[in-house]
């Protein structure tokens, strides 16, 4: 395998594991577009760092981007303190005011430096084939550094993640904890920046979390079949987006994590609509005798009313798996039960004489 | 007895799982009727289906005779405070004043006697010196009044509530129930999904026990006893029905 | 008419034409669509395009506002299978369309200069070189029209359904009860979002859009507290954006478009600070009033528990009222001039007494305190925490309060 192509998917791969197992931290929690708001916000930061130090060295810019990042959050924050406007409308404003003063200092690079900010807004983009060996460093670094303190510190980001005030009441350092979680997401965001360019970083850190959170409830098991997610699609697109020219690499990623959360939400074991369809056809063996059941027990409950029943009623006490209509035909090919058109279904009466009489 | 709501049938299930199941009920016109069940019984779901917000999954609802038809506005609903945004700018007369939308229809602007209307009704809850004042500024029993204002101005026939004494103080509870019974002497139907059950029997003409299932309806002296009340309370089995034999 | 000027006037409309549906997302929560939509309609401009060979073909525009309405509807579809949420399902749709369009325009427009920067940066400088002519007569920029007669449009959706974006914003399930269609009237609002977007980021493109729909409006939020008034502040504030934007991009000689954004920002930090009641510095002013009123009731019931104690001459000196209460020498000072201004206590012959309508304050709050409380009452300074404010969710079946950023 060409050297580039081994590069470009370890890096990639790396990216993903990384954005797709620290995501959680923002996906569980129902703010998963804190990713997006916090690329776009890393551009003024991007930007500054290279007219103050001249350098467009990523570990340079990425700090910038880092900087930058946090403050648009910590404004977030306070702006949520202490006034009414929500969480989408104060994220949105930091995400595109941030950008708009990252846009302006780019203009005025664009003057002052000439051409070497040229460079610069290809981190706006990704452009992950420009990936050296020294960022694969740098990622690697990051990440075996943020994952060994969320390993740590494993039992307080659950606590905090999901019962912030069972943890302040058990007197951990709340508030301290979050902006550790903050900056951890941060730099997950900023060093995926250059690999998948910032409007597409938000899917990198949300779609492994959202599959994975369809296949199963327990956090540990989220947060590293997200990193696996991540890791899978990432080195996969990476390789795919080499077979043919002119394919960037990161819109593949995306496609292919679309791809995957997509296809957990049909798929998944307990929650996965196929999964339930499958289910369904195995309860059919075993329910005739619960569904009879249950329509004797509405008869019982309406005595004075020989009314047929819908079937709707039956099902949803039964519960998705059984497929009660394909039950209740059968059941009355069997003569068991009788079907109104219209109007649901009644259990068969036992004169047969009767039954001709109750259909006039 | 002529009957305001009947319910056959009806089954609401959210996340296939049952929140009402088999429900088989009727609101006579013109009194006062509590629905009443522990937390998770479906009460506000059954609200909600009458008024066509859930859609049941099976069942048949009538209001009046027919089906319920939005624009026809002869059923006026008054939700609970929590499910909406405070926040919103927006005065106690502009909240009042969405009542007569109703009979203003699209496009058409509220005019000098829907505002008539909007006032009458503010008043008749207590509220005519809060007209203006932003509702982001109101404790919770002005709340309730202002949206017992807004079905109100509708000038409805059935009035649905969903837990309106929930959280208010006394003096509040007592003005609420005032204009609830003045609704009732001009032969309103008014339906109360109820969290109080010391006061069921006080307030009430006719209730309905619910947990999923209808346990019970009828007037409070026949329907409200403690057996009933047993039934309704006591644990969270849907149905009782004996093992299915063969698995 | 200048190239200055009419830029200005198209940054004015922009602002304007844009503040008015972003009013009403921001007021439903629903901000971030304006972000989803900006970046998944480029497929749709990509499609147009290819099909039609140019940049200014207006069938870009309508391929451009179905992937907006696209974006929205697969948004819903995904948050109705209840296994995900809002920021989730918003988060998977835009950058998997932003994805087809970016592979579309490598595969297959790369030789032409669709750069993905003009679709996302836009550039407003550009306004008065595209120009509509009709019949040999210039009449002006096209971009002058274009958001002018969306300014209009927006203008007129607010105009004739007023009423019913009002409730259905506030209220949708009664909206739906008496028979105003909230799932029309959101499609509706949501058209007009999608067409604001795609027909005004081609002169300011797609950030400068986002930043005009959000910020204006979350500005009027601190000032407003009726509709009228803050649809008014919303395009006030977005004006207040564009007009100062435009002049700071030509004092630095930068883009105009993040001049106006990097402006709307500024205008809702200042009104942050300085909005009466809701500003910060409004807050600060009522948090040491208070911190003050509640440390004066302290000097006061104290004063009033030695009031007649013969022993406790040095209970009411200002040199040692410090030690009794804990305090520091400063703060004591601050409290007894703020106590004598209010004609609460009185300063003579080196002690502190009460005036009569100190002692009546006092004993006022005395009878306020239950008996447990007031064995506890010990003098300290207690600083008074500014009350979190209640947040409930507009659709009834999430209830979540969403205070800190993680």
């Amino acid at each position: 395998m060409d050297f580039t192509l081994r590069v470009v998917m370890t890096g990639a791969a790396l990216l993903g594991l990384i954005s797709g197992a620290l995501g959680t931290l923002a996906v569980l929690r129902r703010q998963g577009l804190i990713g997006d708001a916090v690329s776009h916000a890393a551009l003024p930061g991007i930007v500054l760092a290279f007219l103050i130090s001249g350098s467009k060295a990523p570990v340079v810019l990425q700090l910038g981007a880092a900087v930058s990042g946090t403050l648009a959050l910590l404004w977030v924050q306070t702006i949520l303190r202490t006034t009414r406007i929500r969480f989408d409308a104060a994220l949105g404003m930091a995400l595109a005011v941030f950008f708009g003063i990252g846009v302006v200092l780019l203009s005025l690079a664009q003057h002052t430096a000439g051409a070497a900010q040229a460079g610069l807004d290809r981190f706006l983009f990704g452009q992950a084939a420009t990936l050296l060996r020294a960022d694969l460093m740098v990622m690697a670094i990051v990440g075996v550094t943020t994952f060994f303190l969320v390993v740590a510190l494993w039992k307080e980001v659950k606590l905090v993640l999901f019962d912030a005030d069972y943890a302040r009441a058990l007197g951990l350092p709340v508030r301290r904890l979050e902006m550790l979680l903050i900056v951890l997401l941060v730099v997950a965001i900023v060093i995926g920046l250059q690999t998948v360019g910032v409007v597409l970083m938000s899917a990198v850190l949300i779609a492994p979390g959202a599959a994975a959170r369809q296949w199963s409830k327990r956090y540990g098991q989220v947060f590293l079949l997200a990193g696996f997610f991540g890791l899978l699609s990432g080195a996969t697109g990476a390789w795919l987006s080499s077979l043919a020219p002119r394919l960037p690499t990161g819109p593949i990623i995306v496609l292919l994590l679309s791809f995957l959360a997509t296809l957990s939400l049909f798929v998944a074991p307990e929650r996965g609509l196929l999964w339930q369809y499958r289910k369904r056809k195995k309860a059919a063996r075993n329910a005739q005798q619960a569904v009879l059941t249950v329509l004797r027990e509405l008869e019982r409950r309406h005595p004075h009313e020989a009314r047929p029943h819908p079937a709707a009623s039956i099902q949803t006490l039964l519960g998705p798996e059984v497929p009660v209509n394909a039950i209740l035909r059968q059941l009355e090919r069997h003569g068991q039960v009788q079907h109104e058109p219209g109007r649901g279904w009644r259990l068969a009466d036992r004169n047969p004489e009767a039954t001709h009489e109750s259909r006039s | 007895m002529k009957w305001a709501i009947e319910i056959e049938d009806l089954t609401v299930a959210y996340q296939q799982k049952p929140v009402l199941w088999d429900i088989d009920t009727a609101i006579p016109v013109g009194q006062m009727t509590a629905i009443v069940g522990p937390n998770g019984a479906g009460k506000s779901t059954l609200l909600k289906a009458v008024l066509g917000i859930v859609r049941p999954v099976a069942g048949r609802i009538r209001v009046l005779g027919k089906p319920f038809q939005p624009h026809e506005r002869r059923v006026a609903y008054v939700p609970q405070r929590a499910e909406l945004d405070w926040e919103f700018p927006a005065t106690v007369l502009d909240v009042a004043l969405m009542g007569t939308y109703g009979r203003l229809g699209w496009l058409r602007r509220p005019g000098r006697t829907e505002r008539a209307i909007a006032q009458a009704a503010l008043e008749r809850v207590g509220l005519t010196e809060l007209a203006n004042r932003p509702i982001g500024q109101l404790s919770g029993g002005q709340q309730q009044r202002v949206l017992l204002a807004r079905a109100l101005a509708q000038e409805a026939d059935i009035y649905l509530l969903d837990e309106p004494f929930q959280g208010v103080d006394a003096p509040t509870e007592a003005a609420l129930l005032d204009v609830l019974r003045w609704l009732k002497a001009q032969d309103k139907t008014v339906v109360i999904v109820h969290h109080d059950l010391s006061t069921v029997a006080e307030y009430f003409d006719w209730v309905v026990l619910l947990n999923v299932q209808c346990i019970a309806c009828g007037p409070i002296s026949e329907a409200f006893t403690p057996e009933n009340l047993r039934r309704t309370y006591g644990g969270r089995t849907v149905v009782a029905v004996e093992e299915p034999k063969a698995l | 008419m200048s190239p200055a000027l009419e830029i200005q006037l198209v940054a004015v409309l922009t602002a304007m034409a844009c503040a008015l549906p972003g009013a009403f997302l921001v007021m439903r929560r629903m901000s971030l669509i304006s972000d989803a939509i900006s970046h998944a309609v480029l497929p749709g401009i990509v499609l147009g395009f290819l099909l039609t060979h140019s940049l200014h073909h207006p069938l870009l525009l309508l391929l451009a506002g179905a992937a907006g309405l696209l974006t929205v509807y697969l948004i819903e579809l995904l948050e109705k299978t209840g296994r995900l949420r809002e920021d989730a399902a918003i988060g998977l749709v835009f950058p998997a369309l932003f994805s087809i369009g970016v592979l579309l325009i490598a595969r297959f427009a790369d030789q032409v200069h669709l750069d993905t920067d003009a679709v996302l940066l836009g550039e407003l400088a550009f306004v008065p070189f595209d120009r509509l002519q009709w019949q040999g007569y210039d009449l002006g920029p096209q971009a002058l029209w274009t958001m002018g007669g969306l300014c209009f449009l927006n203008l007129l959706l607010v105009g004739l359904f007023y009423k019913e974006l009002k409730l259905a914003a506030f209220d949708p399930a009664y909206a739906a009860v008496i028979g105003f269609r909230p799932v029309l009237l959101h499609y509706l609002l949501m058209s007009a979002v999608a067409v604001t977007i795609v027909a005004a980021f081609h002169a300011v493109g797609a950030i400068l859009v986002i930043a005009l729909m959000i910020a204006p409006p979350a500005t009027a939020l601190l000032l407003a507290r009726r509709m009228p008034t803050y649809l008014l502040y919303s395009v006030l504030a977005g004006v207040l954006s564009a007009v100062p934007g435009y002049g700071m991009a030509w004092l630095l000689d930068v883009s105009i478009a993040g001049s106006m954004a990097t402006m709307a920002g500024v205008l809702f930090v200042v009104v942050w600070l300085i909005a009466p009641e809701d500003g910060l510095w409004a807050r600060w002013r009522r948090r040491k009033k208070q911190q003050i009123d509640f440390a004066l009731d302290l000097l006061l019931l104290h004063l009033l528990h030695h009031e007649h104690q013969v022993t406790a001459l040095d209970e009411r000196h200002p040199d040692t009222l410090p030690q009794h209460l804990n305090w520091t020498e400063t703060a004591l000072q601050r409290i007894l001039k703020a106590g004598e201004q209010q004609g609460l206590v009185r300063i003579t012959s080196g002690e502190v007494h009460l005036t009569q309508a100190g002692r009546e304050r006092a004993q006022n709050r005395l009878e306020m305190l239950t008996p447990a409380q007031r064995l506890t009452s010990r003098p300290s300074m207690i600083p008074a925490e500014p009350l979190p404010l209640p947040q409930t969710r507009l659709r009834p079946h999430s209830r979540d309060q969403e205070k800190s950023v993680l």
